[in-house]
């Protein structure tokens, strides 16, 4: 047997799924690992499926908080085993073990028992939560930049914003999430246990309703911005390279906003946007962006 | 820089072999301490007794700016682009000393080594400066899907040449010295052809490569696996030694687990003391990855080792 041929053998016994009380199946192919005084082969590859799976999952609960309210304890648990069987890492750090989730999510939404558009929504904004806090910032277009601001001028988005369009104010309901947690240190198991069930069952009676956002980080730590559909519009554009007069334009294209309040918006959010260091230099096409 | 690193060693080796000789009782403490061995497998620096760089000690870290030799880093948590990690990273930069630790290159996978990941850690090399950099002796990753664990390898000669190349790779592309470290393993293949021991001594004679020696490791294997780690330790090539890894476990039923989680036992002290007494004071690190206490008290875990780095050393080198 090969390196290649061992590692592969090993690794689909230690990825595939623990039985229901996080035992290795007992019939794994474990011929090629020696047993000892005190463990057969099956439990010694045992020590490593269970080492893995606990990893992998804790990394999920750890990412996915609001989901994890969403859903409960148990229904996440299931949706998170069986993630991982289907979508195991393919990075070689945690930090992207997520990455795929919303992708897989679509294709199964059995597992949101019953609220598969407001758990898509959450998973987007956990997903985008861990993007903008880490991801590259570039230089920051200063006053002296926006000087030549005109019709034919192209801004870039900085790399960590992300934006969504959302069917339920998740944004709300994952901050209610950490706040939560945040008194978790003060609060006895047993009020946790009733504080964690109410938090559920309001996430999870959550009510429709169209939002736009904006997940970016200021001073290190990430903020979710509500943003106009226009703004949103705009910002895309922007990202997707258009110059800003074509993106203000495709911004307010079928809007029934007057030009005056146009005006008056676009002074606003470019203000903002200033102050909150948004805009950076324009990417050259083949390094664009995509969302 | 590095011609002193060298002079150093040569002094301290000198010293030894006196005292093997029987023309110096022993070899005195402040002698020691000044003369790490300072080797071109860890850049050819004096570090001393450090300790793993860990969220919950940031706010005691830069409030109190404790005075500490070294930080270990893991690489893999500032391999991002940007934020918080590499914002807080800096500021640990600024005033201290850091090596980097890495946790998946997997030098013992068989696939190749994953270029995205080399991008993301020379980029890292660049900004710490790091004198050295180690990872682990193992495999974890397999047709470009990912463990996230130190897998064991299997004791081949196939194993130990594929392993020395991917080594010699990475030494290339980032241009840094190397020290692979022996991992905790609960599991021995019937295809193994060595020791643990011996497979260690055929990567990095192979690979030209340091050793990031794990007592705490080794006396968990042994355990494990039925062997006399003082054969391991003993067998271990000491000009090879670029840095010490030691750390707590826990101990179940059938097995021991590297948990990282309690403080070290004093038949790893004393293995780290035999150690020392055999390859001179080298840089050393305590780990503490889980149900991680206050700054103060893994300091002060780490800092029991200078006792036996005051340990008289008598050697063959």
């Amino acid at each position: 047997m090969t390196l290649l041929q061992l590692q592969r053998r090993m690794a689909r016994a230690v990825m595939q799924p623990l039985t229901g009380a996080d035992r290795i199946a007992p019939k794994t192919d474990a011929g090629y690992i020696k047993p000892n005084d005190r463990l057969t082969s099956v439990e010694r590859l045992e020590v490593y499926s269970r080492s893995y799976w606990f990893r992998v999952l804790d990394s999920l609960y750890d990412d996915f908080p609001g989901l994890r309210a969403l859903l409960g304890q148990w229904a996440f648990h299931r949706l998170s085993r069986a993630y991982l069987a289907e979508r195991p890492s393919r990075s070689f750090t945690l930090r992207n073990l997520g990455s795929r989730l919303e992708d897989w999510l679509r294709s199964n939404p059995q597992f949101t028992g019953g609220r598969y558009a407001l758990a898509l929504d959450m998973v987007r904004l956990e997903w985008a939560h861990i993007e903008a806090f880490d991801n590259a910032a570039e230089k920051v277009l200063g006053p002296e930049d926006l000087l030549e601001l005109g019709p034919s001028f192209r801004a870039g988005l900085q790399p960590y914003i992300r934006l969504l369009a959302l069917q339920y104010p998740v944004d709300d309901l994952r901050i209610q999430v950490n706040r939560a947690s945040d008194e978790r240190g003060a609060a006895s198991n047993a009020s946790l246990k009733h504080k964690h069930g109410n938090l559920t069952r309001r996430v999870s009676r959550s009510k429709p309703e169209r939002i736009f956002l904006a997940v970016h980080r200021l001073d290190f730590t990430v903020y979710y911005r509500r943003i106009a559909q226009e703004e949103y519009r705009l910002l895309n554009a922007l990202r997707d390279g258009q110059t800003i007069g074509r993106a203000i334009r495709s911004a307010f294209e079928n809007s029934s906003v007057s030009t005056d309040e146009q005006r008056s918006m676009l002074e606003t959010w470019f203000a903002a946007w200033a102050e909150l260091g948004w805009l950076c230099p324009a990417r050259s096409k083949g390094k664009r962006l995509t969302q | 820089m590095q011609r002193q690193g060298w002079l150093r060693n040569r002094r301290l080796q000198e010293a030894i072999r006196q005292y093997n000789r029987g023309r110096a009782r022993k070899v005195w403490p402040h002698l020691l301490l000044k003369l790490m061995p300072a080797n071109r497998f860890n850049g050819f620096k004096d570090y001393g007794i450090g300790i793993g760089l860990r969220i919950p000690h940031y706010t005691h870290i830069f409030e109190k700016k404790p005075v500490v030799d070294w930080f270990e880093i893991i690489s893999e948590n500032y391999m991002v682009d940007g934020g918080r990690p590499l914002a807080t990273l800096d500021r640990i930069l600024d005033r201290y000393r850091v090596v980097q630790h890495g946790v998946s290159l997997y030098f013992g996978s068989a696939e190749p080594l994953n270029r995205e990941h080399l991008r993301r850690l020379r980029a890292l090399v660049k900004r710490t400066r790091t004198p050295w950099l180690t990872d682990h002796l193992c495999w974890g990753s397999v047709d470009g899907t990912y463990s996230h664990d130190l897998l064991p390898m299997p004791y081949t000669f196939e194993a130990a040449k594929i392993t020395a190349r991917k080594v010699r790779e990475a030494r290339d592309y980032l241009e840094v010295p190397i020290a692979v470290e022996n991992v905790s393993s609960y599991a021995e293949f019937h295809m193994s052809e060595m020791t643990e021991w011996e497979f260690l001594n055929e990567v990095v004679e192979r690979a030209d490569c340091g050793i990031l020696l794990d007592v705490n490791n080794i006396y968990v294997s042994s355990r494990n696996h039925n062997f006399d780690p003082y054969e391991y330790l003993n067998s271990v090539p000491a000009g090879r030694v670029a840095q010490i890894h030691i750390a707590g476990h826990s101990k179940f039923q059938k097995y021991i687990l590297d948990t990282h989680d309690h403080p070290v036992i004093d038949p790893v002290w004393k293995m780290y003391e035999h150690t020392i007494r055999r390859i001179g004071p080298t840089a050393t690190l305590l780990e503490w990855d889980d149900r991680i206490p206050s700054f103060d008290d893994v300091h002060a875990e780490a800092l029991k080792a200078e006792k036996h780095i005051h340990a008289p050393v008598a050697v063959a080198l």
